[in-house]
């Protein structure tokens, strides 16, 4: 698997690391109570298709991405700096 | 046996080389199967589950017979193919899965006893008593089924891995592959040609034909030097096993097992190559037909045959009969006569009249059986329109059609499409994304059109890279349309073997079939038809034939099973290459490693790094006297520690205030400069993460410390933490852990020793328990922190790592002269479990800050990562296991980590469990044995007495709950 660092260019998987679902960036206030913060914390889908997930190129540049890829293809994408999705959204 | 003036191997250059105990003479570069048939060795194995008497069936790496064990000792190779194993001077070739010898192999009774070890033999036979499975049953056939064996001893073998990168991978190196990479090279694309054979060419080396003129191996050796020249990287004898994803393949190349004497060589080379485009011109293997007897040695594949012949120049026999469904078995038939060699007869399974030709031609007539003994074929018959025919033959060439080599296009979950009009699997367009299959393994059979098909798949692909598309002139070459009529079977008494690798009959899977495993799935299961080494290559598609015809369905409803990587066997020592010993795991030193060890200290791994155990003295002999000394040491005069392998975060910027506030449980913007605070780090599920002391070095300068092991982890949090979550601070932070040197200088004669290197001395008024600063240290610009993990007055000293060997020495030195010197984890461990100090064996994942006593820390003032969830409902409270000190009764005995902790009179059952044991060591300081837990509720039980059981070890202790810090609970050492 390869993916294409918006800093470094295509890397080979073994120079980043998985973190899981993106939903990750969506961090709840700290009042926002328990559900919130169990769902944000320990409820992920389980997506056939696209899916958003975090990446760090820690053997490279060490940002943080955001990776949209297909489970049921492996295609990936696209990959974007987590700083900047978090920005778009 | 040889034919004269046949063959392109090299003639001039003999060697000898030796097969089961017998020496023999081979041409050099020739496969052993070659030099095997040259010697007129027929019987060259044995089979899997009836060790039948086997010969050479291909002239490729499907072989499934002729495997043989290469070497010996612990270098030993079993399941080597004879078809693919290169000779060279000296090779020692052993066979397989015989005993006590090939020609007299008393396993071979197993054939007697076939009507009972038919499909689903092991499922049935074997069921009852349950209990002998494991002890009778499965050794049993453990020993009797099998193929070679391994060495049993550790690798001592070189294989290396290496990485490529190119635009585009041509895959197979025949005519198509040729042709592809000749094309795209010329238009300046970065081309990798990987070919399995030593030389490429594929069938062109093969056959008779000519390409533009050219007799088929000059052509092919004339465009590998054209490519050679355009900068191509031809790899033979490599192996494309494995489509991955986004363009990666794993390839296998054999370095040396063709030579003799390899010196440096790597056995084998295990490659990743990232292409942006493939090609895939694998080609086609050709499969046998299933008849009675039609696995005797001396049967053999027609294609592979006509390689013998027209490539290495041997025979297997003078007198052949040919049998097939397609025009091969008259191209088969005018190579050998070509070659002097006598045509017994060509059965050819379609109808119509017999054209003419020099020797016996059966028209719609068919193989129903073989004669011969245990060294092969010595006649066959022929079932005719007008009858049984038998004719005398010595060898049996065999056709039934060619299965286009579809494998690595159906790696990445794409299933194979059927074709009717060459009863063959197809590999389904775009399942591997770049990759195009083309040539033969996309169903094109004719040179021509291999050719073609060559440079139209090179125009895709060096279109999608965006690059020109020069013209090109297709070479002149065969083009005789390929007619085929399916043939998977011909009905009749007998075992007709369709699996030769794993004995499976045309039987076996219509019994399956009959016991409604009927899917191709569940057929392969029952029946092991297409395991093994050779996962099925030559019998797959005629097995799920047969179960397809007697499942009344057709071929593709059938479908195939999956194909899956590798595409032929990879030694885990390949994939793994370099990865024994101190490969596994790279080594991260300290400056003061090589002192350490030149004063005979054990190294223990910590992480990456390596640390010193303890520094032995002369007149010690345990590591109790060695760690009670340094305890010792530290406690009564000065210590050393090297603490440089404790990760150190270099933090800076407008904003590093107020992230340290937020990936830290307490508050870090209310630290002075020049000061120091301790700092506890959360998990955002509210569990402990890491702890460690960070520095305000400036206004906007911090430096934070880690534990050893969670360095990468904390930094990789701190990361996400600022990219993902607050990327609008204004920070930047770096890792300098490798950067500096730092030495830990513990004990009541500290300052004394550090004021001895100072170029400014210090006092407690300039320098109090928990200040920070730059110094010059003897010259050079370091770091001061009075900071103590083992409760002493302590220090530590950083300078660049340079200097690090060298100011390690001083202290030593120093420390030496002041009744103190280096000390090692053990005393480590020992200080910090007097003082009540935590470690990752504390906080190991599942403890909050309330439960080491922390709680407070978690300011109230400000958001913190992790604070929402410490906050749930059964992180904090009474029901909470919390951390405690622990004094066994008995100041003879000792604690064990892990042990459990129980009431007293209360019965030991999981149920009654109250905490564990996690920090033991024996205090030389108080004189007894000491320990950190966890209990129930333990800073209300403090005096309170339980029963420490360590189950594992068979221990029970009574200990004595107190507060976890023993030693200097009011801070006067600290602080004096």
């Amino acid at each position: 698997m390869r993916l294409p660092c918006p800093v470094c260019g295509e890397r080979d998987l073994r120079e980043f690391t998985y973190q899981g679902d993106a939903v990750r960036l969506e961090r709840p206030l700290p009042t926002a109570g328990g559900d919130a913060w169990d769902s944000y914390l320990h409820l992920r889908d389980n997506p056939a298709g696209l899916t958003r997930d975090l990446w760090q190129h820690g053997a490279g540049c060490g940002a943080w991405l955001v990776v949209t890829r297909d489970t049921v293809s492996h295609a990936v994408h696209s990959a974007v700096l987590a700083r900047e999705a978090r920005h778009a959204d | 046996m040889r034919i004269e003036g046949k063959g392109q191997a090299e003639r001039s250059r003999k060697v000898r080389f030796q097969f089961d105990g017998r020496w023999m003479e081979g041409v050099e570069g020739e496969t052993l199967a070659a030099a095997l048939m040259a010697n007129d060795v027929r019987l060259v194995a044995r089979s899997f589950k009836y060790h039948r008497p086997r010969g050479i069936l291909t002239a490729g790496s499907e072989e499934p017979n002729a495997l043989v064990t290469v070497g010996s000792g612990a270098a030993r190779d079993p399941n080597v193919r004879a078809t693919v194993q290169e000779i060279y001077d000296g090779l020692v070739v052993e066979s397989q899965n015989r005993w006590p010898s090939l020609n007299w192999d008393v396993m071979s009774l197993n054939s007697l006893a076939a009507p009972f070890l038919g499909a689903g033999f092991y499922y049935k036979t074997f069921m009852w008593p349950r209990a002998f499975w494991e002890k009778l049953y499965e050794p049993v056939i453990r020993r009797a089924a099998g193929l070679g064996a391994l060495s049993g001893q550790s690798c001592t073998e070189r294989y290396e891995k290496a990485y490529a990168f190119c635009d585009l991978l041509v895959i197979g190196a025949g005519p198509t592959g040729l042709m592809a990479a000749l094309v795209a090279a010329r238009a300046g694309a970065d081309v990798i040609l990987c070919d399995e054979d030593s030389t490429p060419g594929g069938r062109l080396l093969a056959e008779r034909g000519e390409v533009d003129g050219l007799p088929g191996p000059e052509w092919a050796a004339s465009v590998v030097a054209k490519l050679r020249d355009l900068g191509v990287r031809v790899m033979t004898r490599t192996t494309v096993t494995g489509a991955y994803d986004q363009g990666t393949f794993g390839a296998l190349e054999r370095v040396a097992q063709h030579r003799a004497a390899s010196g440096d060589l790597p056995r084998e080379c295990f490659w990743r190559i990232a292409a942006r485009r493939a090609v895939l011109a694998a080609g086609a293997l050709e499969r046998p037909v299933a008849f009675a007897g039609n696995d005797r040695p001396g049967v053999m594949m027609a294609g592979a045959l006509r390689a013998y012949v027209n490539r290495w120049g041997v025979a297997p026999g003078k007198d052949i009969a040919i049998f097939g469904n397609s025009d091969d078995v008259y191209r088969t038939a005018e190579d050998l006569i070509a070659a002097g060699l006598k045509v017994a007869a060509v059965v050819d399974s379609r109808s119509g009249p017999p054209p003419e030709h020099p020797y016996p031609v059966y028209r719609g007539a068919v193989v129903t059986g073989t004669q011969g003994g245990r060294n092969g074929v010595s006649g066959i018959r022929i079932k005719t329109a007008g009858g049984e025919v038998r004719v005398k033959a010595d060898t049996l060439a065999m056709s039934g059609g060619w299965n286009p080599s579809v494998h690595l296009s159906c790696h990445m979950n794409g299933r194979p499409v059927w074709r009717d009009d060459i009863a063959a699997f197809v590999p389904r367009e775009g399942a591997v994304p770049g990759m195009t299959a083309v040539g033969a393994c996309n169903g094109v059979f004719t040179t021509r059109g291999c050719l073609e098909a060559g440079v139209s798949a090179a125009q895709v692909a060096l279109r999608d890279l965006g690059l020109d598309v020069g013209a090109t002139t297709v070479p002149s070459a065969e083009d005789v349309p390929y007619q085929i009529e399916p043939l998977w079977n011909v009905p009749g008494k007998g075992r007709a073997w369709l699996d030769f690798q794993n004995d499976v009959t045309v039987k076996d899977v219509v019994q399956a079939a009959a016991e409604n495993f009927r899917s191709v799935e569940h057929m392969k299961r029952y029946t092991t038809q297409g395991m093994a080494t050779d996962q099925g290559k030559n019998s797959n598609v005629a097995a799920l034939a047969v179960l397809a015809d007697t499942t009344g369905r057709g071929i593709p409803e059938t479908g195939t099973t999956t194909f899956r990587p590798p595409y032929s066997p990879v030694a885990i020592a390949a994939m793994g290459a370099g990865a024994q010993g101190h490969g596994f795991a790279p080594q991260r030193l300290t400056t003061s490693h090589v002192a350490s060890v030149a004063r005979g200290a054990p190294m223990i791994e910590a992480g990456l790094w390596y640390r010193s155990s303890y520094f032995p003295r002369e007149g010690e002999r345990t590591w109790r006297q060695f760690c009670d000394r340094e305890v010792g040491m530290v406690r009564g005069a000065v210590g050393i520690c090297d603490v440089s392998t404790l990760g150190k975060i270099d933090i800076q910027g407008p904003d590093a205030a107020a992230f340290l506030d937020l990936v830290y449980a307490n508050t870090f913007s209310t630290l002075k400069e020049g000061r120091v605070r301790y700092g506890l780090m959360l998990r955002e599920d509210g569990h402990v993460m890491d702890d460690g002391t960070t520095a305000r070095l400036g206004p906007q300068h911090y430096v934070m410390t880690t534990t050893t092991a969670a360095a990468g982890a904390v930094m990789q949090h701190l990361e996400f933490v600022h990219q993902c979550l607050v990327p609008q601070m204004n920070l930047r932070m770096i890792s300098v852990t490798e950067q500096w040197a730092q030495f830990a200088v513990a004990g009541p004669r500290a300052r004394e020793l550090v004021n001895g290197v100072l170029a400014a001395p210090i006092d407690d008024a300039t320098w109090p328990f928990m200040a920070c600063g730059e110094v010059d240290v003897a010259g050079v610009r370091g770091r001061l922190f009075r900071i103590s993990f083992s409760g002493e007055h302590a220090y530590e000293i950083a300078v660049p790592a340079r200097f690090g060997a060298a100011l390690f020495d001083l202290l030593v030195t120093r420390a030496e002269a002041f009744g103190g010197g280096a000390y090692g984890m053990e005393a480590l461990n020992v200080l910090r479990i007097e003082k009540g100090h935590i470690t990752h064996a504390e906080i190991h994942g599942r403890t909050t800050a309330f439960d080491i006593g922390m709680g407070r820390m978690i300011a109230p003032g400000k958001d913190c990562i992790g604070k929402a969830m410490a906050a749930r409902p059964g992180l904090v409270g009474p029901r909470r296991q919390q951390m405690v000190g622990l004094q066994p009764l008995d100041a003879d005995k000792s604690l064990t980590a892990g042990a459990q902790l129980f009431a007293q009179g209360a019965v030991v059952a999981r149920e009654t469990n109250e905490g564990y044991v996690t920090s033991v060591c024996h205090s030389p300081f108080l004189g007894h044995g000491l320990g950190l837990g966890f209990l129930r509720d333990g800073r209300a039980r403090h005096g309170e007495v339980v029963r420490m059981v360590d189950q594992l070890r068979g221990l029970e202790v009574a200990c004595r709950v107190t507060d976890p810090v023993r030693v200097d609970p009011d801070g006067g050492r600290l602080r004096g």
